[in-house]
């Protein structure tokens, strides 16, 4: 099977269908009320990438203010409380707006019901709804910004976040209604992998992509209504003072950290398990070779979505729990440390006595493969009690998660969007600035946060708008790896939308994939297949046959 | 890597003689009906989190504040023949009991294609469901008068020392947001359950579908469940 | 890392190094096979990969040997967080109250301080901290301790100082405006020097009011105070009105009260000021100052009026 590097001719493949699910129907109504996951998903792209984009500019300007310690930002004076704007609202978008909604609303959306053979997912009416919540939710968020402000992080720890002015209520319930959007999603995905998959196709036929979908969908269903609940009594204390977080009316603040962090734990796993899941699907494809250990990476899916319940004290070990919860909380810490290694040495054997090429999907995966490493072992230092002690609340913490959630998750976002992008677009985007993109993007993320592991450790301290001056040159260095980023973004932006300039003439399977979205064309009919797939053979089988089609 | 096609599932469940309530992306009506009751489970399972949130928060201020939260739950009980005993809410328990056995005749009356009796069983349901509305509107009232109401507007009089305290207040704020957010949920269920009503007399549901019915069914199965846990935490304990 | 300050830091900064030695390995152990790979196994049309679907011994081992490495990491890790949780019946405690955004200290002598703490070297000292109103942490670097405090409850962290000299400390939970200024510097003292601040105020303040050092004027130590102490959070030096009244030009002129009469601003006033600030309210401010009697040596009351003094 070869791989096409360029877009050629299709030879030997179906004639391209005239009418695909871009322009069988047109016009604004089409689009707002459609049912069919392939536009949902697309509107879902288009919403969270400018979401990524306004959270990304908050991220530049929290950058900015820290390049000196004298705070100007081109010229003009930010004040403590501006910067501490800054840094809540970059938090709270890229959270809640971007990284838990963007892959399953977007490339899920499109691409699972495509690789089970459905037609839709399980409840399409539902999958608009969900839509439709996170574009409330947005507005709403929006609207929070543009009429007050919120400077309490956005982990909204209480007394401060219950007693400070600002549109924390209105933000509180921007969550709240973005948490049920997510509610759905994952509700409609579970539904979808149990009941709409091929005929022939059982559990362990399934592409991992689908593994790592479910074990998301799971936690998203189990854990949110939990941040739910707590948004609410966040709300209801802020204000009717019911005195369950404020301890001045009878309430535990540590409390509400135990509330908070019971769904942002397990929320970290709805953040990195779609990233993974898009890793396993990359790795083989570009290998052409079949995965190694399908079983082993399929369960460590679901064992991280389980394990991830129960280490959310891990975020609070200085935070006044009990001594016995830290030592327990610590323990399982560890073991979830485990089925993340797992899969990334089955991607690794993957790639061994394969026969890889480094298109820019794949130049991704192997970028996530340094990144999450990276993450990964930096999070033991945290799991450890004792360096834990100095390492928290440092610019350590922040190091480590943008390398799980940035270099990991939106490496892995950004590789499965070209990914699939010919699929969902109908062309191929520009291979050579891809790749020059996607090199730019690796030196530049690690320009930003390598040398936030160093100023943590050296003690500066996280949210800190001033900072002594033995820290200025690291700030600065990382100030100018942020624009680095910020520059392979834009070429990343630039290039893709280029492409959708050229001819509609990418091909059904342009990378030699096995899974059945890569059996319909490219862009997709409406019904995704002409007539219902059925499942013959076992996933990421490379080996030559007599007959390809 | 080739797939092939089989006639019979081609376009997704032409073989289904046309339900007009088929939805095309499903082979067929049972592969339909079963994964919505999957979906209605697993949404389920999310408000069984919801209020679950709200019950660990009890039992942790309850532990923090045992005596006050002791106390303050005599002002859930009425007297009753010269004794304290949860009139309002052993009521309402045993009308949510039954409305869930209306219910239940209701899904088995539109299963069995016996349309009157589904009318008659959805509205006494929905009767029953404003009963238990109005004895907690009765019970809410009785509350304000006595000021005993949610974080600031707490204004309870009293000589007795623990009354005072930040312990009787939270209490009383986790009671009505508990019981609130029910209500809530009841009030919610009146309105599914009078959508049903609405289909129902248009003669929209017999033994081929009756999904709505079954899946309400279950929302207010569950809606009675967690009154039922509610109950000895608010009422009984002493 | 910082500086060692403590019998922590040995410990601390030791298991540090030995995880960062590991991740560097693993880390190789991974990026060199992916990037190895990328190359040896480049791209060749009409080469047949090898069907590999799993190696149970391979995973097995995988699986189980990390496993072991992350128990014995864990139990390495207990072992130091036991100590540090634990402190010594013979620790001299010292109480914290945290608050927007300054540090107030108490020794058991009663007396009290500002941001501004001493600790004798190689004695355990223990921190019993509270908050008055939002959540705060006191973080010391250099001795590898941090601890969350918590308003309405009191937690505790404690260390053994090994290091003489001036050693920072920061807040580390997030608490609003001047979080990255609530921060203060603790001084390792030797017996000595620690018996002479616990008396007056330490040594420090000597330098600026014996004359030696032309540079180093009473009204020099007076700015130091209004920068450490937290008087620079309401009160401004250049005229511009903040929370409270500016001191610029205020010395030596007459001050009008909210009550319509007047008074002159001399010594006494300003020494007043700061032990019963709700005895005068100036005009057009509102009544919030905090009383410092008790929290400032005589030393610093009498910099602060020099330098109010030179604020013409």
């Amino acid at each position: 099977m070869e791989p096409v590097l360029t877009s050629g001719a299709r030879i030997g493949e179906r004639p391209r269908p005239k009418k695909n699910y871009l322009n069988e129907t047109k016009g604004f109504k089409s689009w707002a009320l459609t049912v069919d996951h392939k536009r949902i998903g697309i509107m879902y792209l288009v919403g969270t990438l400018s979401a990524f984009l306004l959270g990304g500019i908050f991220a530049l300007l929290v950058r900015l203010t820290l390049l000196t310690p004298q705070h100007k930002l081109f010229g003009l004076q930010v004040t403590a409380e501006t910067y501490n704007r800054f840094f809540t609202l970059h938090g709270a978008i890229m959270v809640f707006l971007f990284i838990i909604p963007s892959i399953p609303g977007s490339l899920t959306n499109f691409v699972l019901p495509l690789m089970l053979g459905a037609k839709d997912v399980a409840f399409p009416r539902l999958n608009l709804a969900s839509l439709y919540l996170w574009i409330v939710g947005a507005i709403m968020a929006i609207a929070s910004m543009i009429i007050g402000a919120v400077d309490t992080g956005w982990t909204f720890y209480t007394p401060y976040s219950t007693t400070t002015s600002g549109t924390v209520t209105l933000m509180t319930a921007a969550v709240f209604v973005l948490g049920f959007s997510s509610i759905f999603t994952g509700l409609n995905f579970v539904a979808t992998v149990h009941k709409l998959r091929a005929p022939g196709m059982g559990w362990f036929d399934m592409p991992l992509f689908v593994w790592g979908m479910y074990s998301t969908a799971v936690i998203q269903v189990l854990a949110t209504p939990v941040l739910g609940i707590t948004l609410v009594l966040l709300m209801l204390e802020r204000v009717f003072q019911i005195g369950i977080f404020d301890s001045r009316i009878g309430g535990d603040p540590v409390l509400f950290q135990h509330f908070f962090w019971f769904y942002s734990h397990p929320a970290v796993y709805i953040m990195i398990l779609p990233g993974m899941a898009i890793i396993s699907e990359l790795i083989p494809t570009f290998s052409r070779k079949t995965i190694f250990g399908y079983r082993a990476i399929a369960y460590s899916s679901v064992s991280l979505a389980l394990l991830s319940f129960i280490v959310w004290g891990h975020h609070m070990f200085v935070a006044g729990q009990s001594q016995l919860a830290v030592v327990i909380f610590s323990a399982l810490t560890f073991l979830v440390a485990i089925p993340s290694g797992v899969k990334v040495f089955n991607w690794l054997t993957t790639m061994y006595q394969g026969n890889i090429s480094l298109e820019t999907p794949m130049l991704y995966a192997i970028s996530f493969l340094m990144l999450f490493a990276i993450g990964g072992l930096t999070g033991i230092f945290l799991g450890t009690l004792s360096t834990d002690v100095h390492l928290t609340d440092t610019y350590f913490v922040v190091a480590h998660f943008h390398y799980v959630m940035m270099g990991s998750t939106v490496t892995a976002f950004i590789g499965g969007l070209h990914y699939w992008w010919p699929k969902m677009t109908g062309r191929m985007p520009s291979e050579k600035w891809g790749r020059i993109a996607a090199v730019l993007w690796f030196i530049g993320f690690n320009a930003t946060f390598l040398p936030q592991f160093i100023l943590g450790s050296r003690g500066m301290p996280r949210r800190y708008y001033n900072y002594l001056d033995q820290f200025q040159p690291l700030h600065a260095f990382s100030t100018v790896g942020s624009w680095i980023i910020g520059l392979s973004l834009f070429m990343t932006a630039a290039y893709l939308l280029a492409s959708l300039r050229k001819p509609m003439d990418a091909p059904d399977n342009p990378w030699g994939g096995t899974t059945m979205e890569w059996q319909t064309s490219s862009p997709p009919i409406t019904h995704n297949f002409e007539d219902q797939p059925v499942l013959e053979h076992e996933p990421y089988d490379y080996r030559p046959k007599a007959v390809t089609h | 890597m080739s797939t092939t096609t089989t006639d019979v599932q081609s376009h997704g469940g032409h073989g289904e003689p046309d339900n007009p309530h088929h939805q095309h992306h499903f082979a067929t009506m049972e592969q339909q009906f079963d994964t919505s009751k999957l979906g209605m489970w697993l949404f389920l399972a999310t408000e069984i989190l919801l209020f679950g949130g709200l019950f660990v928060g009890f039992g942790l201020m309850q532990s923090r504040y045992p005596r006050e939260f002791i106390e303050a739950h005599e002002h859930l009980k009425q007297d009753v023949f010269g004794r304290p005993f949860p009139l309002y809410g052993a009521i309402n328990t045993i009308v949510l009991l039954v409305s869930s056995w209306t219910m239940v005749m209701g899904v088995n009356a539109a299963q069995t294609d016996q349309k009157k009796k589904t009318v008659r069983y959805l509205v006494l349901t929905i009767l029953l469901a404003c009963v238990f509305l109005g004895i907690k509107y009765v019970e809410y009232s009785h509350k304000f008068h006595d000021g005993l109401l949610p974080g600031m507007f707490y204004a309870h009089q009293s000589e007795d020392l623990i009354k005072g305290t930040h312990g009787y207040a939270t209490f009383f704020a986790f009671y009505f947001m508990m019981t609130g957010l029910h209500g809530i949920h009841v009030l919610v269920g009146i309105g599914l359950l009078s959508w049903l009503v609405v289909r129902a007399r248009r003669g929209e549901f017999s033994s081929e579908y009756y999904t709505p019915v079954d899946l309400v069914g279950l929302y207010w199965h569950i809606v009675d469940m967690i009154w039922i846990y509610l109950f000895p935490l608010y009422y009984l304990i002493s | 890392m910082p500086p060692q300050g403590s019998e922590f830091a040995k410990e601390i900064d030791f298991v540090y190094m030995a995880l960062f030695w590991l991740s560097v390995v693993l880390f190789l152990m991974i990026a060199v096979p992916a990037c190895y790979f990328a190359w040896r196994y480049r791209y060749k049309p009409g080469r047949v990969t090898p069907h590999q679907t799993h190696n149970t011994t391979l995973e097995v081992l995988w699986s189980v040997g990390p496993l072991i490495l992350c128990i014995g990491i864990f139990f390495w890790g207990l072992n130091g967080w036991m100590k540090y949780a634990v402190a010594p019946g013979e620790a001299m405690e010292i109480s914290v109250t945290a608050k927007q955004w300054l540090w107030q200290f108490e020794y058991p002598d009663g007396s009290r301080t500002i941001n501004d703490i001493h600790v004798p070297v190689n004695k355990p000292v223990k921190f019993t901290m509270t908050s008055e109103d939002v959540l705060h942490d006191f973080f010391v670097p250099d001795m590898r301790v941090k601890h969350d405090i918590i308003p309405g409850r009191y937690t505790q962290i404690w260390f053994t100082p090994t290091v003489l000299g001036p050693h920072n400390f920061t807040c580390a939970e997030y608490c609003g405006k001047d979080h990255s200024g609530m921060k203060g510097m603790l001084t390792v003292d030797n017996d000595a020097d620690f018996a002479k601040w616990m008396e007056t105020g330490g040594t420090e303040w000597e330098s600026y009011f014996d004359g030696s050092d032309p540079k180093k004027t009473p009204a020099d130590w007076g700015k130091i105070t209004y920068e450490r102490v937290g008087c620079n959070s309401c009160h401004t030096v250049d005229g511009t009105k903040s929370k409270g009244p500016s001191w610029k030009g205020v010395y030596g002129s007459m001050v009008e009260l909210n009550n319509g009469t007047s008074v002159l601003a001399d010594e006494a006033y300003i020494k007043e000021s700061i032990m019963y600030p709700q005895a005068k309210i100036v005009k057009g401010f509102d009544p919030i100052m905090p009383s410092f009697q008790g929290l400032l040596k005589p030393n610093q009351f009498d910099g602060l009026v020099a330098y109010v003094e030179s604020l013409k």
